[in-house]
C-alpha cells in the first residue's frame, strides 16, 4: 500500500482557513531563520485521506475486532461510554485559574481516592503517563526515602528474573544498581535465593503479584517482612491488578509503593501503544515524596493543586497527568461500582483457570497449578514437531486471533503467556481452545501451514533481518 | 446474581466453567492468598450508563469548555484548529483498541500510520530519523538529554532558562538520579534570547549538551546558527521546537541542530487539561542507537511485498532490560496518529498558512497593546506568535473581568518566575479572529473606568 506522502499531487487539498482578517505586517525575521522549503507534508484531498486512514484502520487486528489474549497486557473491553465521557473535556487549558476547573479537579481528587482505596494505599498522584513511566516515579520515591533517612549505603534494587522488562530499565534510570534473584521452582521467588541478596544496600524490591507466570507470590508477607526489616520498600508492579480487586489489597499486603496501569486494569485503551495512564500510590510515610503537584481540597471545599510538597521527587512530566485517560477509567469504576470490580477480577482469574484446565492435557502448561489472571504455555514440546512458538502464534492470526504474548517471561522456555480477561465470554474462550487444538494437529501432520504462517493478513510474515539491515526508517 | 454490562458470565457459565476447573466456590481460586481483603471497598456501588452520564456532565459543566472562548493563552499548550475528519479518522476502533503492534502482520494499519508520522517529523524539523513518540514535550527534552550524554559520554547540559519551566523542572528530575548536571543559561535581558556570552563562558570540558526553544518560552525566536557556531564539535544541540512555528522558520535540522524534539499537541490534538498529548523525538542518523523509544522501519514480507516492523528493538528495556536505552514501553502513539492525519488534512500549504497567520494576527494584536499605552514592550527580539509585556495595571483582574466575556487573558508570568509578577505572555494562533482581536483591545481602553 502506497504512503500518504506518495499519494500527494501538487494542488490538491484538504483544508481551508478563514483569509487572513488582520493587516499583513512586514515580517521581520532575519532572513537565515525563514523557511525556505516548505516541509514536504502531503497534499491530498479530504476524501484520499479518508480512505487512506480507513484502509490502514482495517489492517489492525483490535479488543473491538476479536479476542487478544496478549499477556500482561490485560486487553479487556474498552467501554464506548468512555470515550463519550473523555470528550466532554477536550477544551481544558492546563493554566487556568483553578475556581474555573473544579469539576476535573474533583475527578481528579475522586480518582486518587478510589485508587488508594483499590490498593490499600494512603496518597496517589495521578501524574505519569504510563506504566513505565509510573515505575520510574516510584523508584525516585525511594531515592527521596533513602536521602532524606540518610541510608547512603542504598544502592539496590531487587527484582525476579520473571520480572517485566521496564522494571530493571525503571531501576537503572533512578540510578540503582539491579540484582535479580532467580525463581524457584515453583515460579515464585525463591525465599533462600531472596535472603542472600537482602541486606542493608538494598533500597526495595520490585514484584508483581500476582507475578508474570499468573502465579500468587504466597511468600509475600514473609517478604515484606524482610524487606522493612532491613529498611528497603517493597515495590508493586500493578501491570497484573486485574487478578485481585476487591480480593487483596497491595498495601495490606505490606506494599509500600505501588503503580497502576489505567489502560489495563480500568479500561481505557490501549491506542496503538498509548497514551496510558501510571498512577503511583503509597504508604503514608512516603507522600512527603510524591511528585507534584496532586490534588487537594480546602476547608471551604475547593479543590486545588498543592505544590507544598517540600521533600517532593520533582516533576516527572509537563501539567498533571493524561486527564482523558483519568476521566474514562473514572467512569469505568463508576459503572463497575465496588462489587463490579471484584466480580471483574473473579471472572478473569475464572476465565484464565477454565483456559488452563482446557489446555493442559494436550499443552505443556508451566507451574500447572490454580493461578490468577493468566497462565503460561511452555512451547518446548513443539519442536518434536519441528515447530516453534513463533510459529504456532502466527498460525492463530489466520483464525483471526491475537497470539498470547510471546517468549516471555524469559524464564519459561517458547513461552505463550494467555491473559483472557474477564469480558470474554465462554463462547470465545471455547472457541480459542477449539482453535488452538486445530493448530496443535496441524503441527503434527502438517507443519509447514504453521511454517508458512499467516496467509490470511494483511501481509504474511515480515522480514526483520532486511529491516534491521536497511533502516528505511521515513518515506 | 447482578449483571454487569461489560462481562459476559451467566450462572449457568460459571457453574460450567467451575465444574472443569474442579472447583465448587470463586474462592478456591483465592485460597493461596494470605491477608484476604476481607470488607468492601469504600467505593460507590456500580451504576447504570444513565447514571454515570448524569454525573460526569455535572462535573463537565463545573469545569470550564473553551471551544467558544476567545483565547489568548498558550504557554506551551496551544488552541489551534482541529479538523473535524482527524478525531473521526483516529478514534476508529482500530486504532484505538489496538495495542502495540507485537504482531506486525495484523498491525500493519499502526506501523504504516506511525511510519508516516515519523516521515512527517523528519520533513518539519529536517532531521534524519525520528521515533514514534514519547509522553509529552517535557519528557523528550529530559530524554534528549540523556540521549546526548550517552553518545559524547559527558555529563552536564547547560539549558537556557527561557525554555518552559516546567521541562526544566522534569530534565531536573530525570537526570538528577543518573548523575548529571544541569546548569541554566541567562537570557539576555533586552533581546528575550539566550545569553550568548553566558554560555560561552558555562561551556568546558565536562558539556554534553546546550538545549534551547525555538521560539523560546517567551515567544523570541533563538538563533539556532549563532548558538550552533559557539559549540565545541562534541558538543549536541538540542533544540525543542513549537512544530507550527516550522511552517515558518527554518527547519532546526538545516540550523545545525543535532536533536530536534518538541511538544506535539498543537499538531491537532486537543488541550484536554495538558494531557494526553505527545512528544516527538528526532535526530541525526548517526545517533540512532542511542534514541529512547519505539522505532518503524519498512520491510518486505514472504511474498515480497511492502510492509512495516519496529525496528532496532535491542535498544529497548524488553530485550535489554537494566541496559536500554531508556524504560519507556507504552507511548503517545495515538496522539502520534493524530497528528499524522492532521497533517495530512493540513498538508504543505496549510502549515505554512496556519504559521503565517498566527505570526500576523500575533503581531496585529502586540502593535494595538502597545498603541493602547497600557503596556510596556519587554523584549526586543523577533517573536512567533506568543509575545511578553508589562501591563500597567493589575493583570489578574483584567483577566477576571475578561473571563465574564468569554475570553481567557494571557498567562500572569509571576506563576513562573518571581521577578516577572504581573508581566503578561499572550498568545494568538490562527483562530483568533481581528474582532476578538479589537474587542480585547477596546476592553484594554477601559482599563481606567472599569476601576481595577
Amino acid at each position: 500500500m502506497k504512503l500518504i506522502f506518495e499519494k500527494s499531487k501538487e494542488g490538491r487539498t484538504a483544508f481551508s482557513l478563514p483569509k487572513l482578517d488582520v493587516p499583513e505586517m512586514k515580517i521581520e525575521i532575519e532572513d537565515e531563520l525563514l523557511r525556505k522549503e516548505a516541509p514536504n507534508l502531503p497534499q491530498v484531498n479530504e476524501l484520499e485521506v479518508v480512505r487512506h486512514y480507513n484502509e490502514l484502520e482495517r489492517k489492525n487486528h483490535s479488543v473491538d475486532s476479536g479476542f487478544y489474549p496478549l499477556g500482561s497486557c490485560t486487553m479487556k473491553y474498552n467501554p464506548m461510554l468512555n470515550e463519550e465521557m473523555a470528550n466532554l473535556f477536550n477544551y481544558i487549558h492546563p493554566y487556568l485559574e483553578e475556581e474555573h476547573v473544579q469539576g476535573a479537579l474533583e475527578l481528579m481528587y475522586n480518582l486518587q481516592n478510589y485508587l488508594g482505596e483499590i490498593t490499600g494505599m494512603d496518597a496517589v498522584t495521578l501524574q505519569p503517563a504510563a506504566g513505565a513511566h509510573g515505575e520510574l516515579t516510584g523508584m525516585l520515591i525511594v531515592r527521596k526515602y533513602i536521602e532524606d533517612n540518610g541510608f547512603t549505603n542504598k544502592t539496590k534494587v531487587i527484582l525476579p528474573d520473571s520480572a517485566h522488562g521496564t522494571n530493571p530499565a525503571s531501576a537503572k534510570m533512578a540510578g540503582f544498581d539491579v540484582v535479580e534473584v532467580k525463581s524457584g521452582a515453583d515460579g515464585r521467588v525463591d525465599l533462600e535465593e531472596f535472603k542472600k541478596v537482602m541486606d542493608d544496600t538494598v533500597a526495595a524490591i520490585m514484584l508483581t503479584n500476582p507475578n508474570t507466570l499468573g502465579l500468587f507470590e504466597k511468600d509475600i508477607l514473609e517478604i515484606a517482612r524482610l524487606a522493612h526489616e532491613h529498611n528497603a520498600l517493597l515495590y508493586y508492579d500493578g501491570a497484573n491488578l486485574n487478578a485481585i480487586m476487591g480480593k487483596v489489597r497491595p498495601g495490606d499486603m505490606g506494599f509500600d509503593i505501588v503503580h497502576l496501569n489505567l489502560h489495563k486494569t480500568f479500561s481505557t485503551p490501549h491506542g496503538m501503544g498509548g497514551p496510558g495512564s501510571g498512577p503511583v500510590g503509597v504508604k503514608a510515610k512516603l507522600k512527603d515524596y510524591l511528585p507534584k503537584p496532586i490534588v487537594d481540597i480546602n476547608e471551604e471545599g475547593k479543590y486545588f493543586f498543592n505544590y507544598d510538597i517540600p521533600k517532593s521527587c520533582g516533576r516527572l512530566r509537563t501539567f498533571y497527568g493524561n486527564f482523558s485517560v483519568m476521566v474514562r477509567a473514572y467512569t469505568y469504576i463508576l459503572m463497575m461500582g465496588k462489587e463490579g470490580l471484584k466480580f471483574a477480577s473473579e471472572m478473569a482469574v475464572l476465565n484464565a483457570n477454565y483456559l488452563r484446565k482446557r489446555l493442559e492435557k494436550e499443552f505443556d502448561i508451566a507451574y500447572d497449578e490454580v493461578c490468577k489472571h493468566e497462565f503460561v504455555i511452555d512451547g518446548s514440546f513443539l519442536k518434536e514437531y519441528g515447530v516453534k512458538t513463533l510459529d504456532f502464534a502466527k498460525r492463530l492470526l489466520d483464525y483471526g486471533i491475537h497470539p498470547p504474548t510471546i517468549y516471555f517471561p524469559l524464564i519459561v522456555h517458547e513461552a505463550m503467556m494467555i491473559e483472557p480477561t474477564e469480558t470474554e465470554s465462554k463462547e470465545e474462550l471455547d472457541n480459542f481452545v477449539e482453535v488452538m487444538h486445530k493448530i496443535l494437529e496441524e503441527a503434527k501432520t502438517d507443519p509447514e501451514i504453521l511454517k508458512e504462517a499467516p496467509r490470511n493478513t494483511p501481509v504474511r510474515r515480515l522480514n526483520e533481518t532486511i529491516a534491521n539491515k536497511q533502516l528505511k526508517l521515513r518515506g | 446474581m447482578k449483571r454487569f454490562p461489560y462481562i459476559p458470565h451467566t450462572e449457568e457459565d460459571i457453574k460450567e466453567m467451575m465444574n472443569v476447573i474442579g472447583i465448587n466456590d470463586i474462592k478456591e481460586l483465592y485460597k493461596d492468598i494470605p491477608k484476604l481483603f476481607e470488607g468492601e471497598l469504600n467505593i460507590p456501588e456500580s451504576k447504570s450508563e444513565i447514571e454515570v452520564k448524569r454525573e460526569l456532565l455535572e462535573l463537565s459543566k463545573r469545569t470550564i469548555n473553551l471551544e467558544d472562548y476567545a483565547m489568548f493563552r498558550g504557554a506551551g499548550i496551544y488552541k489551534h484548529y482541529v479538523p473535524s475528519a482527524v478525531y473521526q479518522l483516529a478514534t476508529k476502533r482500530n486504532f484505538l483498541t489496538a495495542y502495540t503492534p507485537y504482531q506486525a502482520e495484523v498491525s500493519q494499519g499502526t506501523l504504516q500510520a506511525l511510519y508516516e508520522f515519523q516521515t512527517a517529523i523528519c520533513e518539519l524539523t529536517g532531521m534524519e530519523v525520528a521515533n514514534s513518540s514519547m509522553y509529552d514535550g517535557g519528557t523528550a527534552v529530559a530524554e534528549a538529554i540523556l540521549m546526548a550524554s550517552r553518545v559524547n559520554k559527558k555529563h552536564k547540559a547547560l539549558v537556557a532558562k527561557s525554555i518552559h519551566p516546567e521541562y526544566i523542572e522534569v530534565s531536573r528530575t530525570y537526570t538528577e538520579s543518573q548523575g548529571l548536571e544541569i546548569d541554566l543559561i541567562n537570557f539576555n535581558e533586552k533581546t528575550g534570547r539566550i545569553d550568548l556570552e553566558d554560555l560561552k563562558s558555562k561551556i568546558d570540558e565536562n558539556t554534553s549538551s546546550v538545549v534551547i526553544s525555538y521560539p523560546n518560552f517567551f515567544g523570541i525566536i533563538e538563533n539556532i546558527k549563532q548558538i550552533k557556531e559557539i559549540l565545541p564539535e562534541k558538543v549536541l544541540l538540542i533544540v525543542n521546537a513549537y512544530p507550527i512555528a516550522l511552517g515558518l522558520l527554518e527547519a532546526p535540522g538545516k540550523l545545525g541542530a543535532d536533536i530536534v524534539v518538541g511538544e506535539g499537541q498543537s499538531l491537532g490534538n486537543y488541550m484536554s487539561f495538558g494531557g494526553p498529548t505527545f512528544g516527538f523525538f528526532a535526530s541525526k542518523q548517526k545517533y540512532i542507537r542511542q534514541m529512547p523509544g519505539r522505532i518503524i522501519g519498512e520491510t518486505v514480507d514472504a511474498d515480497g511485498k511492502r510492509g512495516f516492523v519496529m525496528v532496532l528493538q535491542t535498544r529497548e528495556q524488553h530485550i535489554r532490560r537494566a541496559k536500554a536505552t531508556s524504560n519507556i514501553c507504552s507511548n503517545h502513539a495515538l496522539m502520534a496518529v493524530i497528528a499524522s492525519i492532521y497533517l495530512s488534512i493540513i498538508g504543505r500549504e496549510g502549515l505554512k498558512e496556519i504559521a503565517y497567520q498566527s505570526y500576523q494576527k500575533a503581531h496585529y494584536l502586540a502593535k494595538k497593546l502597545i498603541e493602547s499605552e497600557k503596556f510596556e514592550p519587554i523584549f526586543e527580539g523577533e517573536f512567533f506568535n506568543e509575545f511578553v509585556i508589562k501591563p500597567k495595571f493589575d493583570l489578574d483582574k483584567f483577566n477576571e473581568k475578561l473571563y465574564e466575556e468569554k475570553f481567557i487573558g494571557p498567562l500572569n508570568l509571576g506563576y513562573f518566575f518571581e521577578d516577572m509578577k504581573n508581566d503578561a505572555l499572550f498568545c494568538a494562533t490562527e483562530l483568533n479572529t481581528k474582532e476578538e482581536i479589537d474587542y480585547l483591545i477596546s476592553k484594554v481602553g477601559e482599563i481606567d473606568e472599569i476601576n481595577l
